[in-house]
């Protein structure tokens, strides 16, 4: 009994895969939206001095700790038929869950990449100085040259993004086949008792989390090598 | 390079968005905001197929508690609501939330409780005598607390047991603010006593020392209705097949596929979609 999830891993059980495939699509799309954002937006607040920087590094920095259910309650405010985007119809689907995971991590990869780059822009300040190429070239070559350290904020924002059910459990609505993920999942078979498959599912989407971190890892890894060595 | 990139996202992002809104565009599906009774306790899994198999239409049910689910149907969130509280259900129609209620179904509630039984109520028919011993006893006792269709039937049985629970609350009553099965997972690690609905007790499987304690008191009645979400107040409503899936679950064919549903050999709703009044 308390390895049916495992069970139901192996035998290929489609409901399973499904949920699987949901979270992974779901997490890895919001972490690369929240990249996309987060990282330029790190790189700028390392290396951009302007007004009020230190306090929207401060807000940045607090953000990583927001309770990702107010993140939830916000989108699902934004997106309700009677809130201002009611309009397009988001709500109770996978993209409005893409959206609230994007805004949870941004601020956790916007900080993490702050860090890193301010780090970086340190050795390389009178390089990319005398090279005057500007901020968004000099923020450019950062990203770039700092792509294998950054890779432990994308992580951090997809592990965070995988691991919280606060917020898609209220903007997905956790429907059967179409916004159940591995987390809601969990969370409905604790409530309905069955705890053995809730921890069985839980002990699932660890192995899934470790999978894809030493992937990423692997990668990293070669690709360092491989950049070294060209 | 820069640019390269940002564009690169930027694509990434509109495909996400783009790919996403055709297969919404795809398929024809319906939105109900129903209870966590029906979910938890397998019927609509038992249901959901036999309609789409005849109409292709895909029901997407979001289970919250009666109040939730009304006030998802009020926010223009669901296209049809399915819940259990006559009352809340009938105000959600007269404030042109709602086209017109249509009655059902019906289950019914119990006391659960802790087999040593402190409050001396097990085997009980009489819900209010029993809920006077638990507070006089000072029994622990887990309320919903979150506006669902349960919570509101036991607030009621309270007031019909002469007991103002505002006022009279102790250590005792614990307000947990969740779920049935949260309701009950509380319970069973605590081994208090808990109104539920008899669906979500019979598929409940962590029922540590709990047993049924008061059963067959006709105050302990359960009906469940079926709202369409009003066009008028929100004109995205899918009118035509949220119709067509309550047409389904009051035609004689919706009727005996409730009454076929059953949980290890034991019936959990009964159709009662043509008793005048229900």
């Amino acid at each position: 009994m308390f390895s049916s999830a495992f069970w139901m891993l192996v035998t290929g059980d489609p409901g399973l895969y499904r949920i699987i495939g949901l979270s992974l699509y779901v997490s890895l799309t919001a972490t690369l939206i929240a990249a996309a954002i987060g990282l330029p937006l790190g790189a700028l607040l390392a290396l951009k001095e302007f007004p009020g920087r230190n306090v929207v590094t401060i807000i940045i920095n607090a953000m990583m700790g927001m309770p990702p259910v107010v993140v939830g309650l916000m989108v699902f405010l934004l997106l309700s038929r009677s809130g201002p985007l009611g309009s397009l119809g988001l709500l109770f689907t996978p993209r409005a869950m893409i959206i609230a995971q994007a805004i949870l991590i941004i601020p956790i990869i916007a900080a993490l990449a702050r860090q890193t780059i301010a780090d970086i822009w340190v050795q390389y300040r009178d390089e990319l100085a005398a090279m005057n190429i500007g901020t968004a070239g000099s923020i450019a070559t950062l990203l770039w040259d700092g792509r294998f350290s950054l890779l432990t904020a994308l992580l951090a924002g997809f592990g965070r993004a995988c691991a919280e059910v606060g917020a898609v459990i209220i903007v997905g609505g956790n429907i059967d086949g179409f916004t159940r993920m591995m987390t809601t999942a969990i969370a409905l078979e604790t409530s309905k008792g069955d705890l053995p498959l809730a921890i069985g599912l839980g002990g699932v989407l660890i192995l899934i989390v470790i999978a894809i971190n030493a992937l990423a890892w692997t990668i990293g890894r070669t690709g360092e090598r491989l950049a070294g060595a060209a | 390079m820069f640019k390269f990139r940002h564009s690169i996202a930027m694509g990434f992002i509109a495909f996400a968005l783009l790919t996403g809104q055709n297969a919404l565009a795809q398929e024809k599906s319906i939105v109900v905001a129903s209870t966590t009774s029906t979910q938890d306790s397998g019927l609509f899994g038992h249901l959901l197929p036999l309609f789409k198999a005849k109409t292709g239409i895909d029901v997407r049910v979001i289970s919250q508690g009666t109040g939730q689910a009304l006030d998802t149907g009020r926010r223009g969130d669901a296209d049809v609501v399915f819940v259990h509280a006559r009352s809340q259900e009938e105000k959600f129609v007269a404030d042109g939330f709602g086209v017109k209620r249509f009655p059902v179904m019906y289950n019914d509630f119990i006391l659960i409780g802790p087999k040593n039984d402190p409050a001396k109520v097990n085997g009980s028919k009489d819900i209010a005598a029993a809920l006077v011993k638990i507070k006089n006893a000072g029994a622990l006792f887990i309320s919903r607390g979150d506006k669902s269709g349960t919570h509101a039937a036991e607030l009621n049985l309270w007031k019909i047991a002469g007991i103002d629970i505002a006022k009279d609350k102790g250590p005792w009553y614990r307000d947990i603010g969740q779920g049935m099965g949260a309701a009950l997972n509380t319970a069973s690690a605590s081994n208090a006593y808990v109104l539920a609905d008899r669906g979500t007790w019979l598929s409940f499987k962590n029922r540590g020392d709990l047993m049924i304690s008061v059963e067959g008191d006709k105050r302990l009645f359960n009906q469940y209705g079926v709202i369409l979400v009003s066009p008028a107040k929100h004109p995205h409503v899918k009118k035509d097949l949220a119709q067509s899936f309550i047409d389904w679950l009051i035609s004689p064919e919706g009727q005996k596929a409730i009454d076929d549903f059953k949980v290890g050999g034991e019936q959990l709703f009964f159709p009662n979609a043509y008793t005048p009044g229900a």
